[in-house]
């Protein structure tokens, strides 16, 4: 029950996004990636839940290479797994309830009194109480995050990917979010991939923390490996100073252009990126 | 300017131009594979039907009552001495049932029911509802197309015989109120060059307007990108590829199916 990425390449047109990702997420675990905004972190989730094809390397998730996968195959593996999406990305047309109910129903086994029970249950542990019978339309957007999180948790999938989850919420649900991932972890032992802007977040929920940086994760660690790190670009990102990562890049540049964030970060990094971008000049961030 | 530019030009439109048609192909024969997925289907196409074929009849019925009633004005206006009065009746029929009641209703129903379509998916799309449904192990073309696309398919021509009769009617009405015509005269010039064929003619030409319609829909809604002004562009794309189509389409079942 593990997620393994392997040298993503993923591009749009001429925009390359993804340059050679490299990542694993053991089972149970909760990983947190960070990086800027453009970076490439959500199109790094649709790969593992196939909603994107890499150009290059490859998508493994509970031993099964996801992009070699047949489409009965995909849906199968996608019955375990939940997403969160960074917009909720509820169905307006229906309630709340028919929303959570949905993979309720695809993954099938249930009565209807089971389902309703489920569902009930999910918005009780997102804080949504009784809001079956409301619209989406109906909801403030961090209302309509926590239902999207329920509709993610409710057929209790073996793996959970969160597209920011916490972002434009308040302290208190933010923290109740928080919490409720902690305890999706513990009680269940799902196995999640968060992606996240809230570095307060990221401490709190994660195993690890994995930074991506110009196409690649540059940095992974503990907490506390990640709160102590040398790696000035990392650094300078969970502690807001863009000086930092600035004058990080101004340095690897003037070393000969080298891709700062392998040179600065950890060298075993370096060793694993296939040597194409040796020589290549930095990247703006919202490349 | 350098020589090969307008080649170039040319070139590149016919490139875009295949490969959408590659792309459109696809996505149409991805629809037609996934009518294996009976589980999703069937019930969204009831509800489809309801929405796209009932709720549309108000609007094919009003424009087809006044066809009717500007046919037979112009009819009258056009055969005064020189051609028998009960004529009326045939040219009213035989319009109304081969040309405009399946086109006028298929260009009014792209308006309606097309723009619907690419501007719901289109949202679905730009919001991440279609893939929110892919993640949870549904085929987005059986949730969402195929539905559509079968109830266009099969109201359509519901609709559109039910335009027919109302224009003939209509038609009928004003024969007898304005054009000091009878209801038998009126009836005689309706069956006159009455043939069977004729609603079946209507009715076939009708369903593919509905198949376009709601597939061409589907297609733009499906490929939306960027946000609201992709949606915009989605549903534009869809009223007038929709429409072009229906014409192309009504001349060519013109062509196969009515020459002598």
């Amino acid at each position: 029950m593990s997620i393994q990425l392997t040298g993503i390449h993923k591009g749009f047109g001429p925009k390359q996004i993804l340059r050679g990702l490299d990542l694993n997420v053991e089972e149970g675990e909760t990983v947190s990636l960070v990086g800027f905004s453009g970076a490439g972190k959500s199109v790094t989730l649709k790969h593992i839940a196939g909603l994107l094809m890499p150009d290059r390397g490859t998508v493994v998730v509970d031993g099964k290479e996801v992009p070699k996968l047949s489409r009965n195959d995909l849906y199968r593996m996608r019955l375990d797994m939940g997403y969160v999406f960074q917009f909720a990305a509820l169905f307006d047309s229906m309630t709340i309830g028919d929303n959570v109910a949905m993979g309720l129903r695809q993954k099938g086994g249930m009565s209807e009194k089971e389902i309703q029970d489920r569902i009930a249950e999910s918005l009780d542990r997102v804080g949504l109480e009784g809001f079956q019978k409301r619209l989406p339309s109906e909801l403030s957007g961090g209302q309509r995050k926590r239902a999207g999180l329920a509709r993610a948790i409710a057929y209790r999938p073996k793996y959970l990917l969160y597209d920011e989850p916490t972002s434009g919420l308040d302290p208190v649900t933010t923290e109740v979010i928080d919490r409720l991932i902690i305890r999706m972890k513990e009680d269940l032992g799902v196995t999640s991939l968060v992606i996240t802007h809230d570095m307060k977040s990221a401490y709190a929920i994660s195993d690890r923390i994995a930074m991506l940086f110009e196409g690649r994760v540059v940095e992974v660690g503990t907490p506390d490996e990640i709160k102590r790190t040398e790696n000035r670009i990392v650094r300078g990102f969970v502690e807001g100073r863009p000086e930092m990562i600035e004058e990080a890049e101004a340095k690897a540049a003037a070393a000969g252009g080298t891709d700062p964030p392998t040179q600065l970060g950890r060298p075993d990094l370096a060793q694993q990126a296939d040597g194409h971008h040796a020589g290549r000049a930095p990247q703006r961030r919202d490349a | 300017m350098n020589w090969t530019f307008p080649l170039t030009i040319v070139g590149a439109g016919v490139l875009r131009l295949l490969s959408d048609f590659g792309r459109f192909s696809r996505f149409v024969g991805e629809s037609g594979r996934s009518l294996a997925d009976l589980r999703t289907w069937p019930g969204l196409t009831i509800m489809q039907m309801r929405k796209l074929g009932v709720n549309s009849l108000p609007i094919a019925l009003f424009l087809s009552a006044f066809t009717g009633i500007v046919l037979a004005l112009q009819a009258s206006y056009t055969f005064t001495g020189a051609i028998p009065m009960y004529f009326v009746g045939a040219l009213v029929g035989k319009t109304m049932i081969l040309e405009l009641g399946p086109v006028l209703t298929g260009l009014a129903l792209s308006g309606r029911i097309g723009a619907n379509i690419a501007a719901e998916l289109g949202t679905m799309r730009v919001s991440e509802q279609i893939d929110a449904l892919e993640t949870m192990a549904y085929n987005p073309v059986s949730y969402l197309v195929v539905p559509r696309v079968l109830a266009g398919t099969l109201m359509v021509p519901v609709i559109v015989i039910f335009a027919n009769v109302i224009g003939i009617i209509c038609g009928w009405f004003t024969a007898l109120q304005m054009l000091e015509m009878s209801t038998s005269q009126f009836i005689r010039g309706l069956r006159l060059f009455y043939d069977p064929f004729d609603i079946t003619y209507s009715v076939l030409k009708s369903c593919s307007f509905g198949f376009v319609i709601t597939i061409v829909g589907c297609y733009q809604g499906f490929n939306t990108q960027g946000g609201a002004e992709g949606v915009g562009v989605a549903t534009t794309r869809a009223v007038v590829i929709a429409s072009v189509l229906i014409l192309v389409l009504d001349a060519f079942w013109a062509a196969t199916l009515l020459q002598q």
